[in-house]
């Protein structure tokens, strides 16, 4: 195993690149998660803020 | 004719934005199930490289990363496209989508081309020139974001990363050629070490997929972003809010 | 109102624009003094070892013909913008590419072209071998209507925004990389004392290209510009 995390002396570099390539998956995958929620509540509350005046 | 009737459908917001919605979690799975099996096999069980040792490695993520880098910006440009010559509106939401992941995927074939730069030629960067034309790329990217950012109305900015996009798309083959031939004439030869491994099956089946992978990855987040992006442009119609408040029940 | 024929109208503008760039003759020597700055301060960031500079001066004279380009780029669809005549090209009846052309060549004509007359005087700042003089102002000839060209496109997308500067130059130095390398690659070949006929040929196809799409790209971000 620790022969493994060792990647033949390259760990230093090895690893850092499946380290950024891993962060860089979720930043993609949680910004638009993110922005999702955001504008789903946005848009809600105008709306619900428009039903009432309506009413 | 069907095809004919699968562009008017997908011209739809409602349409496109139920449809993808469906997509979108199947996308992710199996991108997410290559991705473990690909990286398994390229850190376990793929050969140590006579020449390079485990170092390469780096290139399950570097080549990868590199081609969707073009492969996306190829997508942005042909939605620009469509939206451009054949009005087709979701051409537009899509080129737009494009851009932060193509240039994330950019930044990420640039780092670990520098990661792998570092072993293999005793420093962090070298002109060479397929990481020149990748840094070139990345800021043709960071233009395509800029220029959508700086116009407030959406739909405007939407149509200028369209035709920026086709503007890059030829320019991209007289950047790449004039970076090879300064490349030739101003670096010796010999550095060019990080040329391919000689790839063998048990080497190539984990980069292709991890190539695989990436790919699903991107349709399942430019689908993602796509989505935002209509609901923020129809943000007061009413097919958005019944489809938002029938969610909230 | 009589129809104007397209070569007509085009010789208008071309006047037009020659005229109104008269009238504010003090820009006129901006982008000169602009190229002549980039280039005497290599020297000075770089030191003075005369063959050090020799060895770079096609680079920094191209790198620098470049940053001055830029620099003037701004300015090319500005005041018919401010003013409102940009939108009445784009509702005359001719074809706004073949106008924008028009208003392309005269902006080249007073940004462009006087980078070719102190060029011979820069030249000889870096040590420049006289022998490849011709080239450098051949490649110049050749290479700043294309910087030009691909300008007005980047020009068009970003005239109606507040901070369209930064972003211009985000826009169209990447694009502008392929004309560096020829241009200075064609001169330092001629330093070398070799012919360097591929490089400007090179060039030449790259202009003509940008001729044939470039109009059209700016004309077509014109319109956007101004919906």
């Amino acid at each position: 195993m620790s022969e493994f995390l060792h990647m033949g002396g390259y760990a230093a570099y090895v690893w850092p690149s499946y380290g950024l390539a891993l962060v860089i998956l979720v930043y993609n995958l949680i910004g638009p998660l993110a922005q999702h929620r955001r504008l789903r509540a946005a848009i809600l509350r105008k709306a619900r803020r428009a039903g009432r005046h309506a009413r | 004719m069907g095809i004919k009737r699968f562009f008017h459908q997908m011209g739809s917001p409602q349409y496109f934005y139920r449809v993808a919605g469906l997509w979108i979690p199947w996308l992710l799975g199996a991108s997410l199930l290559l991705l473990v099996i690909g990286w398994v096999d390229g850190l376990v069980y793929a050969p140590t490289d006579y020449q390079q040792g485990d170092s390469y490695r780096i290139m399950f993520i570097h080549v990868p990363a590199a081609w969707m880098s073009m492969f996306i910006y190829m997508v942005m440009a042909f939605s620009g496209l469509l939206s451009l010559v054949w009005r087709v509106k979701m051409g537009e939401v899509i080129a737009v989508s494009c851009a932060p992941i193509g240039a994330s995927f950019t930044l990420l074939a640039l780092a670990t081309g520098s990661l792998w730069g570092k072993p293999m030629w005793g420093t962090w960067w070298v002109w060479d020139a397929r990481l020149t034309s990748e840094l070139i790329l990345f800021f043709l990217y960071l233009g395509v974001i800029a220029l959508y950012g700086a116009i407030e109305d959406r739909r405007v900015g939407a149509r200028a990363v369209a035709i920026l996009a086709l503007v890059g798309v030829v320019n991209i083959p007289i950047i790449h050629y004039s970076v090879e031939w300064w490349n030739t004439l101003h670096q010796p030869a010999t550095i060019t070490k990080l040329g391919k491994p000689s790839i063998v099956p048990s080497m190539l089946i984990p980069l292709l997929i991890g190539a695989l992978a990436f790919k699903l990855f991107f349709f399942a987040t430019v689908l993602m972003r796509a989505r935002n992006e209509l609901l923020e442009r129809d943000r007061n119609t009413r097919w958005v809010k019944n489809l938002l408040e029938a969610e909230a029940k | 109102m009589s129809q104007l024929s397209l070569s007509a109208a085009v010789g208008l503008l071309l006047r037009r624009d020659l005229v109104l760039a008269y009238r504010r003759r003090a820009e006129l020597a901006n982008p000169i003094l602009f190229f002549v700055l980039i280039t005497a301060l290599f020297p000075l960031g770089i030191g003075a070892d005369p063959v050090l500079i020799a060895k770079v001066g096609p680079g920094i004279l191209w790198v620098a013909a470049l940053l001055a380009s830029l620099l003037s780029l701004d300015a090319m669809f500005r005041s018919d913008f401010e003013d409102g005549s940009l939108e009445q090209f784009m509702l005359s009846a001719q074809p706004v590419s073949m106008l924008v052309l028009a208003k392309v060549f005269a902006h080249w004509l007073v940004t462009g072209l006087p980078l070719l007359l102190v060029a011979p005087l820069l030249a000889l700042f870096v040590n420049l071998p006289t022998d490849a003089l011709g080239v450098l102002l051949l490649s110049l000839l050749l290479g700043t209507p294309v910087l030009s060209l691909i300008g007005a496109v980047g020009v068009a997308l970003t005239v109606g925004l507040r901070k369209g500067g930064v972003i211009l130059s985000l826009l169209v130095l990447p694009l502008y990389v392929p004309v560096l390398i020829f241009g200075a690659d064609a001169v330092q070949t001629a330093v070398v004392g070799i012919p360097a006929t591929a490089q400007i040929s090179f060039i030449a196809a790259m202009l003509a290209l940008a001729l044939a799409l470039a109009p059209m790209a700016a004309a077509a971000s014109l319109r956007i510009s101004l919906s």
